[in-house]
C-alpha cells in the first residue's frame, strides 16, 4: 500500500504552480474590483489548498508562510480587513514568494537562499499587521514567534497532544500510527500511552473499527498550528486536544473542538492559542476534505473541482509526449488510408472504394479530434501579461490598460507555449517606447491612459495574434535615418512606409532614444522576427504616427499535418495548402495569350498577379495544352497559381525536407502520396512575397522592363 | 491471510504469516477469538508478520486482553521488525 511518492510530489508542484497563476489573476480582478467576493474567494481556496497538500508532503517551511497569507485571506473574507493598494501589492509579494518556495521544492534539496529569507522575514511582518491582534495584545505574539518560523530552529517546547480515534478511522483510510510517525517528523514523542479502554467485549469487537486513543508528549518547535494540522485530514473523526503541559490541568478524555473554545478563553494569556482556536474551528467549517484514501491527487483534484467554477468541463491530464505520439500516428494513418483509397479507385470494385471511401472520412474525423487536443485557448498566456502590464506601467510611471479579446481563440500547444516571449516583448515595447508619458498624451489632446490591445483571432487557415497601442507611433524617418546609418539600406532606394517599418526586425536596430533595461538595446526585435518565423508565421507592423502602432503576428493553425490541394506540372506533383486556396479556373487560350504578355490576369474586374509555376520551378519540356489557375489568398496578397493538372483535394503529414534542400524558397516541406510518390508542398506566403516585391519593383520604377514582371 | 494454528499438548501454537493490517484484522479476529480459552496455553509467533498497522495493532492488544479473561496464558514471540517497530512507536514496547 504505497503511495509513489515522487510522482506525487511532482503533481503537487505542477498543481501549486497553477495555483499560484489562479490567485495572481484573482489578485489582479480584486485590484480593479475590490468588491469582488468570488475573486477573494478564489484567492484564499488557492492559498488553503496549498498549505494543506503542502503539509501532506511535511514540507514546514511553506505550510508556514502560506498560513500566514491564509490567515490574512480569511480574515479578508470575513471582512475585518479590507481591500487597499498596499494589501494587495503584499499578497501579490507572497505570491510570488510562495512560487520561490515551490521552486525551492521543485530543486531537490536546494535551499532559501539568505535575500530570500530577508524577504520573507519582511513579508511575515508585513502581513501581520493585518493578523487578528490576540486577545492579550501584540506582545504575545511577538515572544512567540521563535516558534512560528518554520525554517530555522527555534525554542522546542514540550507540548501535550490527547487523541482519541473515531470507530470509522480504519474504514475512511486512516492510520493512527501514521499520524504519530508524522508527528515525530515535526519533534520528538517522548512519551506515548495507547489507550483501550474504548474497546468493547469480543463480542461486540470489530476488527475494523478503531478504539484507539493516544496520550503523547511531544517536544517540538513547531507551532500550535503546525501540530494541529497534522491532524487535518482526521478533524472529523477523532478528538484533538493539544496544549502546554503548564495548563493541561483539563486533560477530560471527553472534550471536543468546542470544549478547546471555553478552555481558551480561560487560557487567554496563550496568544497563539486564541489563533489557533480560531483556525480549528474554521476548519471544521471549511470544504469537508475527502477523507478517502491519502492520494493527495485527489485531494487537489477535489479542490480543483469546488475551485474551477469558471472552468467547464473535467480535465483529464495527458502526458505532452503520449500526445505527439498519437498524433504522429494517425498522421501514419493518413498517409496509408490515402493510399489504400488509390488502390480501390484502380479496382473496379464499387464496394471497396466506398468502404476506403468510409475509413477516409472516419480518419479526417480522427485526424481533427487529435489535433484538437494539442490546442489550448490562448488566454492563459494573455492573462499572465496583465500582471506584466500592471508591474511595468507602474515602473514607467505610465498609466496604461490592457484590453484583451479573442482570449478563447486556440492554438497548438506548441505554439502558444513559443509565442508567449516574443508577445511578451512586444508588449514591453509598446509599453516603453509605443505608448507616450502622460506628459506628452496631454500635450496631444490624448486621453491619460494609455490602451493596448491584444487580440486573437482566426483567418483563412491562419491565427492571427494582434498588439495594438494608441501611442505615438512609429517615426518613420528617424527609422530610415538609423537604417541608413547602419547601411542596412542602399543609400538613394526609396521604400514605401510599410517596408520602413519593417525595418525594425533587423538584427542590432533601435532607434530608442534612452535604453532602458526594458528595452531600446536593439537585440529584441529580431530575435522575436526569428522566433516566429521558426513557427512558420509572418509579423507585420502598421503604424500611424501620432496615433497608434498594430503589430501583426500570423501563424498557422496546425503544424504537422494539412490539407492540400494537389495539382500536376508534367510529371510532378505539388500540394498547395488548401486553406489558402480560394478557386481555381481553367485558363483558356486567348486568356493564355494575353496574360502572357501583362504578368497578370483579369478576374472579374480584378488584378491577379500570375506565377508560371512551371517557369519557376524550371520544369523542362513544352507546357501542357490546358492549364489551370488555382488562386490562392494569404492575408491581403493574392495571386493565380498557374499549373497543369488539378488534382483534387489530398489530407496529409507535412515531411521536412532534409537540410540539403535549405535553400530552396517557395517549398515548405513535402508529403508522400497514396502512390508512394513525393509531392513537394508549396510555401504559399514565400511566393506571395516574392511577387509583391517584383510589383513593388515594377510601380516604383515603371520604366523598367516588362522582362521582370510575370 | 493464512493463521496456522497448531495444538500440541495443551498448547495451541498460532502462525500469523503475512499483514497484520487493516486488510486482514477481520478474518484474523474471526479465526483468533474463538480459540482463546479453549486451550489453557497459546503461542503466538509473530515472526512472518510483514506490515503492521493501528487495525493490527488493535487486534492484537484485544487479543491479549481477551485471552487472560478467556483463561489462556499468552505468549508472543519471535517478534518481527514490524511488529517492534509498531510497538515502539506506540509506546506498548515491552507491555505487549
Amino acid at each position: 500500500m504505497s503511495i509513489n511518492l515522487d510522482q506525487a510530489l511532482q503533481t503537487f508542484i505542477v498543481e501549486a504552480r497553477e495555483l499560484l497563476e489562479a490567485m495572481e489573476e484573482a489578485l489582479l480582478q480584486l485590484e480593479s474590483e475590490p468588491g469582488d467576493a468570488d475573486a477573494i474567494g478564489a484567492i484564499f481556496r488557492a492559498a488553503h489548498t496549498i498549505k494543506g497538500s503542502a503539509g501532506l508532503f511535511g514540507l514546514d517551511p511553506i505550510v508556514s508562510f502560506t498560513h500566514i497569507v491564509e490567515d490574512v485571506l480569511d480574515r479578508l473574507r470575513e471582512g475585518s480587513v479590507a481591500v487597499d493598494a498596499r494589501l494587495i501589492a503584499v499578497l501579490l509579494k507572497s505570491s510570488d514568494h510562495m512560487l520561490e518556495l515551490i521552486d525551492v521544492v521543485a530543486s531537490k534539496g536546494g535551499q532559501l537562499q539568505a535575500p530570500a529569507l530577508a524577504r520573507e522575514a519582511e513579508l511575515r511582518q508585513t502581513l501581520q499587521a493585518y493578523q487578528a491582534p490576540s486577545a492579550a495584545g501584540n506582545d504575545e505574539l511577538e515572544v512567540i514567534p521563535d516558534a512560528d518560523v518554520g525554517v530555522e530552529q527555534g525554542a522546542a517546547i514540550l507540548w501535550h497532544i490527547s487523541l482519541r480515534f473515531g470507530l470509522d478511522v480504519f474504514r475512511n483510510g486512516m492510520d493512527p500510527l501514521s499520524f504519530l510517525r508524522f508527528l515525530n517528523t515535526l519533534g520528538d514523542i517522548v512519551t506515548v500511552q495507547t489507550l483501550t479502554d474504548s474497546m468493547p467485549a469480543a463480542e461486540a469487537f470489530d476488527a475494523e473499527s478503531c478504539y484507539l486513543g493516544f496520550e503523547i508528549d511531544f517536544h517540538s518547535s513547531a507551532t500550535h498550528a503546525a501540530i494541529n494540522e497534522v491532524f487535518d485530514f482526521v478533524r472529523e473523526d477523532c478528538q484533538i486536544e493539544i496544549t502546554q503541559p503548564a495548563d493541561s490541568s483539563n486533560t477530560a478524555a471527553q472534550q471536543t473542538g468546542t470544549g478547546l473554545v471555553s478552555q481558551a478563553s480561560d487560557h487567554a494569556e496563550q496568544g497563539t492559542a486564541v489563533v489557533a482556536m480560531g483556525e480549528l474551528m474554521e476548519d471544521q467549517r471549511s470544504v469537508p476534505r475527502v477523507p478517502a484514501q491519502v492520494s493527495n491527487e485527489k485531494q487537489l483534484a477535489s479542490d480543483k473541482q469546488a475551485d474551477s467554477k469558471a472552468k467547464d468541463g473535467r480535465y483529464v491530464r495527458v502526458n505532452a509526449d503520449k500526445l505527439d505520439e498519437l498524433i504522429n500516428l494517425v498522421g501514419e494513418l493518413v498517409i496509408a488510408s490515402a493510399g489504400a483509397t488509390l488502390l480501390a479507385r484502380t479496382c473496379d470494385n464499387d464496394p471497396l472504394q466506398e468502404s476506403t471511401s468510409t475509413v477516409s472520412g472516419l480518419v479526417e474525423e480522427i485526424l481533427d479530434g487529435a489535433l484538437r487536443l494539442r490546442m489550448i485557448p490562448i488566454g492563459d498566456t494573455f492573462n499572465r501579461f496583465r500582471r506584466v502590464v500592471r508591474d511595468v506601467s507602474q515602473e514607467l510611471g505610465k498609466d496604461i490598460e490592457l484590453i484583451i479579446s479573442g482570449a478563447e481563440t486556440e492554438l497548438d500547444k506548441t505554439v502558444v507555449e513559443k509565442i508567449g516571449d516574443p508577445l511578451m516583448h512586444l508588449l514591453r515595447n509598446a509599453m516603453d517606447h509605443g505608448i507616450e508619458s502622460a506628459e506628452a498624451r496631454l500635450a496631444a489632446g490624448k486621453p491619460l491612459k494609455g490602451h493596448l490591445h491584444l487580440n486573437a483571432y482566426h483567418d483563412s487557415g491562419s491565427i492571427v495574434l494582434e498588439i495594438a497601442d494608441d501611442g505615438a507611433g512609429l517615426n518613420r524617418d528617424r527609422i530610415l535615418e538609423k537604417a541608413q546609418e547602419r547601411g542596412l539600406i542602399a543609400p538613394g532606394a526609396t521604400l514605401t512606409d510599410q517596408e520602413i517599418y519593417n525595418l525594425i526586425f533587423e538584427a542590432g536596430f533601435s532607434t530608442a532614444q534612452a535604453v532602458t533595461n526594458l528595452s531600446g538595446r536593439g537585440v529584441g526585435m529580431d530575435v522575436v522576427k526569428r522566433n516566429i518565423t521558426l513557427l512558420r508565421g509572418t509579423v507585420d507592423l502598421d503604424s500611424k504616427p501620432g496615433q497608434g502602432t498594430v503589430i501583426r503576428i500570423r501563424l498557422p493553425l496546425t503544424l504537422a499535418i494539412i490539407n492540400g490541394f494537389l495539382v500536376g506540372i508534367g510529371q510532378s506533383t505539388y500540394v498547395i495548402p488548401l486553406d489558402m486556396v480560394q478557386e481555381c479556373i481553367e485558363l483558356s487560350e486567348e486568356d493564355r495569350h494575353t496574360s502572357r504578355e501583362q504578368g497578370y490576369l483579369d478576374l472579374r474586374g480584378e488584378v491577379l498577379p500570375l506565377v508560371y509555376l512551371r517557369d519557376h520551378f524550371h520544369h523542362d519540356g513544352p507546357s501542357a495544352r490546358r492549364q489551370n489557375v488555382v488562386v490562392v489568398r494569404y492575408a491581403e496578397h493574392k495571386a493565380g497559381l498557374v499549373v497543369d493538372d488539378l488534382l483534387g483535394e489530398f489530407q496529409t503529414v507535412i515531411k521536412p525536407l532534409g537540410k540539403l534542400f535549405g535553400a530552396l524558397r517557395g517549398i515548405s516541406g513535402s508529403t508522400i502520396l497514396g502512390s508512394g510518390a513525393v509531392a513537394l508542398i508549396l510555401d504559399v506566403p514565400a511566393l506571395l512575397s516574392q511577387i509583391v516585391q517584383l510589383e513593388n519593383r515594377y510601380t516604383a520604377n515603371p520604366a523598367q522592363s516588362t522582362a521582370t514582371a510575370r | 491471510m493464512p493463521l496456522a494454528c497448531e495444538i500440541l499438548n495443551d498448547t495451541a501454537h498460532v502462525n500469523i504469516d503475512g499483514e497484520l493490517t487493516i486488510y486482514t484484522a477481520s478474518d484474523l479476529a474471526a479465526q483468533l477469538l474463538p480459540r482463546l480459552g479453549a486451550t489453557p496455553q497459546m503461542q503466538i509467533d509473530l515472526s512472518q508478520i510483514t506490515e503492521m498497522d493501528g487495525a493490527g495493532l488493535q487486534l492484537l492488544i484485544m487479543v491479549t486482553r481477551e485471552a487472560s479473561r478467556a483463561g489462556t496464558a499468552l505468549t508472543l514471540t519471535g517478534h518481527s521488525k514490524a511488529v517492534l517497530e509498531t510497538l515502539q512507536l506506540s509506546g506498548l514496547g515491552t507491555a505487549v
